[in-house]
């Protein structure tokens, strides 16, 4: 019998995803030896058009990182989603957005004013942007278009299952890569993770008062971490109650507060929502001087609400007009 | 003239602002019909993905009305409600959403004049702001 295929992509990623196969060590060998890769861009060396060749429906399993920033991107996920039975967007980045979403809290424009004209370390008299068309010598030149917004994986094609995670954990991708060899998948859409808080597993939530109560916010840089306490306790926001179980509670054991790579679970319709309704219950004081300077520790509430999850929000991003005044 | 009729959603406590809307009606004040009632048990009850998912689905403003401090049914539902909209507040600012689209009030049932005056005054400043335009990924597609 012929091998499954399966095809592993990237779109805009760190590139830790791709590592995080890699780290499957030993366990990746069975792997690999199970099924026939047939595109893998970050270790080994394919062509599209190998892809474009193919069956519609061939490939068994694309596993697909990144957002989708690039028209490139976009186009390689649709000719992936065609090529094969199943596509598992393979971390936060492709379930959520990630961290590349965070743009969406400001707009193209200035993103290319700044890359391209205004940085200090850019010297370009001309003004040179890249875009879409160009002329060179009697040549057009074609470069992908860049989005306005930043899109997770679901936006521009249709998602059988998510791995979540900032990247996914190599236990969480075996048990996956394994329900798929033998067929024992769950219904379609699923998120392959626990659907439950990370307040749940982590062992700090005994240390938890029934009461949490804190008068203000503070910043893991400036203060010294209990390695017992619960992180909200200490009043540094922690994102474990609006963030899925699932990763082992990688950064509460590095003694390092939840920053919510795994998303929210099922029932919660937007991380950020969440985690301001779980503040608000538990910041001290009533009167609005003592709230507003619980909040000066709080420099980046959107950043910090949606660190890996601006795509996945119920606003996706910033307003793209100028000012709303 | 600005003929922009504004949406505004506003979530109102079954016990003081509801009621207080009620009696401005039985006392035939008239108030902006720009402004859509959502009645709720508590201000407290009102989930920021309430008020996220109101701007998502195309309202220009969001108000809280609850009782004043001291008077809530359930004790501290208004407190919190407060925190939780000054978090909003700060969070919707990076969004690009100005400040002024989202209000918190207190009314209480007999203040049918004060309701009337709130609901008024919030319909007016988002007429003057205009529609809120959310561009994002609201509509999907790549794009
Ligand atoms: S808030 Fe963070 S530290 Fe506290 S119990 Fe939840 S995950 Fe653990
Ligand atoms: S603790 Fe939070 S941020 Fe860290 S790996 Fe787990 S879900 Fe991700
Ligand atoms: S009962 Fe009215 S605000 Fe709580």
């Amino acid at each position: 019998m012929a091998k499954p295929k399966v095809a592993f992509y990237w779109c805009a990623s760190c590139g830790g995803c791709g590592e995080t196969v890699v780290d499957l060590a030993d366990k990746i060998l069975d792997v690999v030896a199970a099924v026939d890769i047939i595109l893998w861009p970050i270790a080994m060396d394919f062509k599209y058009k190998d892809i474009r060749a193919m069956e519609d429906g061939s490939i068994a399993v694309s596993f697909i990182n990144g957002a989708v920033r690039t028209e490139e991107q976009k186009e390689i996920a649709e000719l992936l989603r065609k090529k094969s039975g199943l596509v598992v967007a393979f971390g936060s980045c492709s379930s959520l957005g990630g961290i590349p979403a965070l743009a969406n809290l400001t707009s193209k424009k200035k993103i290319f004013e700044r890359s391209y004209l205004k940085s200090p370390t850019v010297v370009n008299p001309e003004g040179v942007v890249p875009k879409t068309k160009s002329k060179v010598d009697g040549y057009e030149l074609a470069l992908p278009e860049f989005y306005e917004s930043v899109y997770k994986l679901n936006d521009v094609i249709d998602v059988d299952y998510y791995l979540p995670g900032c990247p996914p954990t190599p236990d969480l991708i075996v048990n996956a890569v394994n329900a798929i060899l033998e067929g024992k998948l769950p219904p379609k859409g699923a998120i392959l993770s626990p659907d439950k808080s990370l307040c749940n597993s982590c062992d700090r939530n005994e240390s938890k008062p029934e009461d949490v109560a804190i008068s203000e916010i503070k910043r893991v840089i400036d203060v010294e971490i209990d390695p017992e306490k619960c992180f909200l306790a200490q009043g540094i926001i922690c994102m474990g109650p609006a963030t899925r179980d699932g990763c082992g509670a990688s950064c509460i054991n590095g003694n390092m507060p939840c920053t919510g790579c795994f998303g929210p679970t099922d029932s919660c319709k937007d991380q950020g929502a969440k985690m301001i309704g779980t503040l608000g219950a538990i910041l001290e004081g009533d009167e609005e001087e003592t709230i507003d300077k619980a909040l000066d520790g709080l420099v980046d509430p959107a950043g910090t609400f949606y660190r890996y999850g601006l795509s996945a929000s119920m606003l996706g991003s910033a307003r793209k007009e100028e000012e709303d005044e | 003239m600005n003929n922009f009729e504004p949406k505004i959603v506003a979530f109102t406590c079954n016990w003081c602002s509801y009621a207080g809307a009620d009696k401005a009606g039985m006392m035939k004040l008239k108030y902006s019909d720009d402004v859509k009632l959502i009645r709720v048990m508590c201000s407290g009850r009102v989930d920021p993905q309430f008020v996220m998912d109101a701007f998502r689905e195309g309202a220009d403003g969001v108000m809280i009305l609850g009782c004043h401090p001291g008077d809530c049914h359930y004790r501290t539902g208004n407190v919190k409600a407060f925190k939780r909209y000054k978090l909003l507040k700060k969070t919707l600012a990076q969004f690009g959403i100005n400040d002024k689209r989202l209000k918190l009030d207190w009314v209480a049932a007999g203040e049918a004049e004060l309701f009337q005056k709130v609901v008024n005054e919030m319909a007016e400043t988002v007429k003057e702001l205009g529609p809120l335009h959310l561009t994002g990924n609201v509509e999907q597609g790549g794009k």
